[in-house]
């Protein structure tokens, strides 16, 4: 399929070519040939954001709760270096992402144009690649190849740069079917002497695990599915980083919860214990390993992963597994039948005894109040209420971010959108929308925080312009939290800057920008107003004020390891302001 | 609250193996930014580059070989083999300290400027490096000098009291010996 047309109706072509539906993204002087040709198609459409960040964090949801690449549209100079941190994020997180910037024309390249950035060199080293394109002969294949390149391998964002005078140009356009990358071609199925080994490993275990993460959730939802049958198969135990979450379920006996900083007691006792850990699609994470000499110093390790660069990076490992996940684990699987594995019952009886040790701890337990909003109690109530619904979570990034970790659970894959690696506060709107755009008949909820919530505040109005009924549900507590149990911990009390002065009015700022306004401070009245919150069919700003002092725990503080946590009741006892009417154990 | 002895969010610094040199080539398409992204890599992550050199060497493929000395724990070295592999434009890494049985070579312009004595005592040392001189006044040499980066060193320092001036090195460019491709 070969036609004439210019370089912005082959942008178009190809993007619907890739099967794009929808692009976020916001014009300007240089992409106005690319939004002409928009406005005369009806293949592709567009979803004007109010800054470009919230553009690519909305196509990361968007992409994240699909399995399909995100794509964005930008203008060059601000439009493009407003786009970094959303790029940064998705580099971080291997999100795919198609992100299109406008340049200057080529004659003034270089020149300190008006709007000029030198964008490929900005988003170099926040992309997994970026083109920048100077021949309208390269255009068709280059956008095709940004898809392939985003999407395959460990994926990531791609940014393509396009000059204003390539988007005018007239060329031959050329479909993805005739387009072959010739250097990336990365390895899906693994060396099968490798997968050998790490059974082997397995098969021999008397105290193994499970440590999965996102890396299964980019896989496919065929991996998660693939996953609870190996795990099933083996009996083995489960914890899984922020990212992987629901590639396997919650509801599971054989699930021991998040792992990590804050991660569950018996999740960081076990991996702290094991003698065969099963990395798969994880990449050993400070926030997971903690004090890395100290980290799992008995076991030994497989790690399955696609990229080759994540294996001994940070750990060494005595199985280096390179390959897709979903394909790893079906090899494993069907070797585990084949060889007809027996593994040592009586050992992991005595592994699983511990670990109903380590459960009985409860660290996820804290003192509820009949007074006030307890931030955990407040996502436990949202979650009960959303539990047989259809529904995706995003988040912001701090203390709200990791109570949504700890007490949603989560049953299936693509459900639960988060900026795991870079940390950015003011993801979770912006993703919210995105989710929303791809599934218009869910429950797209971003649990939030009020400091992080400002951050992407202006999306809001996104979100009523197109009639996407995502629900903003804050825990309000008037500090940035995680900003303050640090100083708490390491800066002695000193609130350095991290108390939310002259908040908004949510409410009325909601009423102000269209959307409705829900505001709630007694646990009494909670399970109330989240069920007006999602009967309301339009964006809700829902204010849930909550105690103001509560920490995020089980921690694992800085610098050590994961069997020297800080348990959220060893930490309360220190604190002589929680009354004991108040200790209602949930 | 009593386990907080540190105060970083992070981690400690592990204790390092000890670091070796080794010469990498690697082989990527000839576009703009290639070189860019590869010391990008470099600065990003904190590796060292101890020389660089790099040329087209297939001009009808648009094929670039760069050679790359640089110091690192064997991890860091791995871990560096593996993120130039990465990059979308490279075809593939060789790490030549590793195959073993590599050819080094750097050629390097040295300018020395003297009389009488000195002259004659240049001269004498470059016939005995087997330096060319490729460029001559009354009061001045340039010699072209090839060979293995200490030899060039070595040079260099004995050129030092006799009047160096100016020294122009390539940096490193390795292949490996025998009939094998990389």
């Amino acid at each position: 399929m070969t036609r004439e047309m210019t370089g912005a109706e082959m942008v178009i072509e190809a993007l619907a070519d890739q099967g794009v539906q929808h692009i976020f993204g916001y014009p300007g002087g240089a992409v106005l040939p690319i939004y002409d040709a928009l406005f005369q198609q009806e293949k592709v459409r567009h979803i004007l954001v109010r800054h470009e960040q919230g553009a690519v964090h909305a196509a990361e949801g968007y992409a994240r709760s699909t399995g399909k690449v995100g794509a964005v549209l930008v203008t060059s100079g601000p439009g493009a270096t407003n786009a970094v941190t959303g790029l940064t994020d998705a580099l971080m997180d291997s999100i795919p992402l198609v992100c299109i910037t406008g340049q200057v024309p080529t004659h003034l390249i270089g020149n300190d144009a008006f709007q000029e950035c030198d964008t490929v060199g900005i988003t170099r080293p926040c992309t997994k690649h970026n083109y920048l394109v100077k021949r309208i002969e390269d255009l068709p294949r280059v956008l095709h190849e940004a898809f392939f390149v985003a999407a395959n391998g460990r994926p990531g964002p791609v940014v393509v740069d396009i000059p204003k005078d390539i988007q005018f140009a007239k060329g031959t356009y050329v479909g993805p079917q005739n387009i072959k990358h010739k250097t990336y071609t990365p390895r899906l199925k693994a060396d099968i002497e490798k997968v050998k080994a790490a059974l082997e490993l397995m098969s021999r275990a008397k105290r193994p695990i499970f440590y999965t993460g996102g890396g299964v959730i980019n896989s496919g939802t065929e991996a998660s599915h693939l996953l609870r049958e190996l795990v099933k198969l083996t009996g083995f135990p489960i914890t899984s980083t922020l990212m992987g979450l629901g590639a396997f379920p919650a509801a599971n006996p054989q699930w021991l919860g998040m792992l990590g900083m804050h991660g569950t007691y018996e999740a960081n006792m076990a991996m702290h214990d094991c003698d065969v850990m099963i990395c798969i699609g994880a990449r050993f994470d400070d926030r997971i390993t903690g004090r890395l000499d100290a980290f799992s110093p008995g076991s030994r390790k497989i790690h399955i992963d696609i990229d080759p660069s994540s294996i001994n990076k940070n750990v060494k490992v005595d199985v280096g597994i390179v390959g897709d996940c979903g394909h790893v684990i079906e090899d494993l699987t069907r070797l585990w039948r084949a060889a007809g594995v027996k593994t040592d019952q009586k050992a992991l009886k005595d592994w699983w005894a511990q670990i109903d040790k380590w459960r009985a701890r409860k660290s996820l337990n804290y003192r509820n109040s009949s007074e006030i909003i307890k931030p955990q109690y407040a996502i436990q109530r949202l979650y009960e209420a959303t539990r047989d619904k259809d529904v995706y979570i995003t988040t912001e990034v701090g203390q709200h971010q990791m109570w949504a970790a700890q007490f949603f659970h989560f049953q299936e894959p693509n459900r639960w959108m988060t900026s795991g690696g870079l940390g950015t506060m003011g993801y979770g709107l912006p993703a919210a929308v995105g989710v929303q755009m791809a599934h218009p008949k869910s429950l797209v909820i971003d649990i939030a925080g009020e400091a992080s919530v400002q951050m992407t505040m202006q999306e809001l109005s996104t979100a009523v312009q197109y009639r996407l009924p995502i629900k903003i549900f804050i825990l309000n507590n008037q500090y940035m939290g995680m900003v303050r149990q640090w100083q708490e911990l390491l800066h002695g009390n000193r609130y350095s800057e991290s108390y939310s002065e002259a908040l908004p009015d949510f409410v009325k700022l909601a009423d102000a920008m269209h959307a409705h306004g829900i505001r709630c401070r007694k646990p009494g009245d909670l399970d109330e107003a989240i069920k007006e919150m999602i009967s309301i069919d339009k964006p809700v700003l829902f204010d849930c004020v909550v105690d103001q002092k509560e920490n995020c725990f089980p921690m694992i503080p800085s610098g050590r390891a994961h069997n020297e946590m800080i348990l959220g009741d060893a930490a309360e006892n220190l604190d002589e302001a929680i009354t004991e009417e108040g200790k209602m154990m949930v | 609250m009593n386990t907080t002895a540190t105060t970083t969010h992070y981690p400690a610094a592990t204790t390092h193996e000890r670091a070796e040199s080794h010469t990498l080539t690697v082989l990527v398409d000839n576009e703009p930014g290639v070189l860019a992204r590869v010391i990008g890599l470099f600065s990003g992550r904190g590796y060292n580059i101890d020389s660089l050199t790099v040329s087209e060497t297939e001009h009808q493929k648009h094929l670039s070989l760069i050679t790359i000395v640089t110091t690192g724990t064997p991890m860091v070295i791995e871990q560096i083999k593996h993120q130039l592999e990465r990059l979308v434009p490279v075809h593939r890494v060789v790490d030549l300290t590793v195959t073993g049985k590599a050819i080094e070579r750097e050629l390097a312009l040295v300018k020395v400027r003297g009389k009488g004595e000195h002259r004659v005592e240049a001269l004498r040392l470059a016939d005995a490096f087997r330096a060319r001189v490729i460029d001559a006044t009354t009061e001045s040499f340039v010699f072209e000098i090839t060979g293995k980066s200490d030899k060039i060193d070595q040079f260099v320092e004995l050129m030092l009291p006799i009047g160096l001036v100016d020294v122009s090195r390539t940096g490193v460019v390795a292949i490996g010996r025998g009939a094998e491709a990389m």
